[in-house]
Formats: C-alpha cells, sequence, structure tokens
C-alpha cells in the first residue's frame, strides 16, 4: 500500500512537472501559420528569414487596434 | 443578421477577442469593434499589409485563405472567405481553432446578411396588368 502511494505520488508530481513547463515554454512563442485554399498549411518560427518581417506587421496591427 | 450584428455576437461569445473589423468586398470597412472609423480603418490597412505580405511567400501557388501571427503580446488573425475579409487582435496564447471558427462563422452571418435579389414578380405583374387593359 505504501508503495502504491508513493509511486502515484511520483506520477503525480512527474504530469505537474511537466504540466508546467510545456505551459510556460508555450507562452512568449512567435510564429505565425499559413493556412491555404488546397488544404495545406505553413509555419513560419524561428530561423525563417521571413518570419520577423512579418511578425512586424503583426504588431503594428496589435498596436493600431490598442491604440 | 448585419456585420455589426455578426460582431457583436462574435464579440459576446468570445472572450478570448479583443477588437475586430470586418471588410466588405470593396475592401471597406463593414463593421468593427472600433469607436470611430478611423480606427478600424488603420486596424484594416496593417492586417490587411499583414495578409499581402505573407501571400507573397507563395509566389503562384495557392491562395492564402487565413492566417495567424503569434507574439507575446497577442496574435493577429486574418480570414478571407471569397472578396470579404474579417482581422481579429486577441489576448495572447488563444485557443487558435476556436477563433478561427468563430470568425469563420461571424464572415458568414454577415455574408448571409447581404440583400437578395428581388424576384421578377413586379416585371411580370406589369405584364399581366397591361395585358388586361389591352384586352
Amino acid at each position: 500500500m505504501r508503495r502504491l502511494t508513493v509511486l502515484l505520488a511520483f506520477a503525480g508530481g512527474f504530469f505537474a512537472v511537466a504540466a508546467l513547463l510545456r505551459r510556460t515554454t508555450g507562452r512568449g512563442r512567435e510564429r505565425v501559420d499559413l493556412y491555404y485554399a488546397d488544404g495545406s498549411m505553413q509555419t513560419l518560427t524561428d530561423g525563417s528569414p521571413d518570419l520577423a518581417r512579418l511578425l512586424g506587421l503583426a504588431r503594428e496591427a496589435i498596436h493600431a487596434a490598442r491604440a | 443578421m448585419d456585420a455589426a450584428q455578426a460582431i457583436a455576437d462574435l464579440t459576446e461569445i468570445s472572450s478570448q477577442i479583443e477588437s475586430v473589423v470586418l471588410l466588405d468586398g470593396k475592401g471597406a470597412v463593414a463593421g468593427s469593434t472600433f469607436a470611430d472609423d478611423a480606427a478600424a480603418t488603420r486596424f484594416a490597412d496593417a492586417a490587411t499589409a499583414l495578409l499581402d505580405a505573407s501571400e507573397s511567400l507563395r509566389e503562384g501557388g495557392e491562395a492564402l485563405t487565413q492566417l495567424e501571427a503569434e507574439t507575446p503580446e497577442g496574435s493577429v488573425f486574418v480570414l478571407r472567405e471569397g472578396d470579404r475579409l474579417i482581422a481579429a487582435t486577441t489576448v495572447p496564447d488563444p485557443t487558435v481553432g476556436l477563433v478561427f471558427y468563430d470568425l469563420k462563422s461571424a464572415l458568414r452571418a454577415a455574408e448571409d446578411a447581404k440583400p437578395k435579389r428581388k424576384p421578377r414578380a413586379t416585371r411580370a405583374k406589369k405584364a399581366t396588368e397591361a395585358a388586361k387593359d389591352d384586352a
């Protein structure tokens, strides 16, 4: 019984840490997802040369909306 | 349902959406959450510039229908259907699929509100009346 309790506590701790990590690393992401008429999708993430330009335009839109 | 009502319904059901603008087929603002037209036009221009820049990435390929640009400050969504367009900003880390669904629903609701052509009953009625007069 004691072994089972320790095992459950360990599993609970593992999932809690995993969830916390996923939540913190998910924040502050910068990316652009493009969806096309044929159903295909393109994701621009770090390393993409066009990402900075599109994110600049996105920030302009956000600032225009919140001004 | 007109564009203003579609946007009012949209902002009521989605707490993640902060601001929205809906453009008609001529690129004019058909409805928005902004207090004045100038602010709506500024945001619409910025969103359209983002869409145009994104579209230029795939020259000669399939048309770009929707996009999401995610920043730590929030996200920008732009969705196009036919010649109409809806753009929105959201809080950071939104539920992407849900926001796209809500925007698409609002765009279609506003589309349904477009006035339909009147049937040609008036002309037929006039013809009938003219025939009666002749008889």
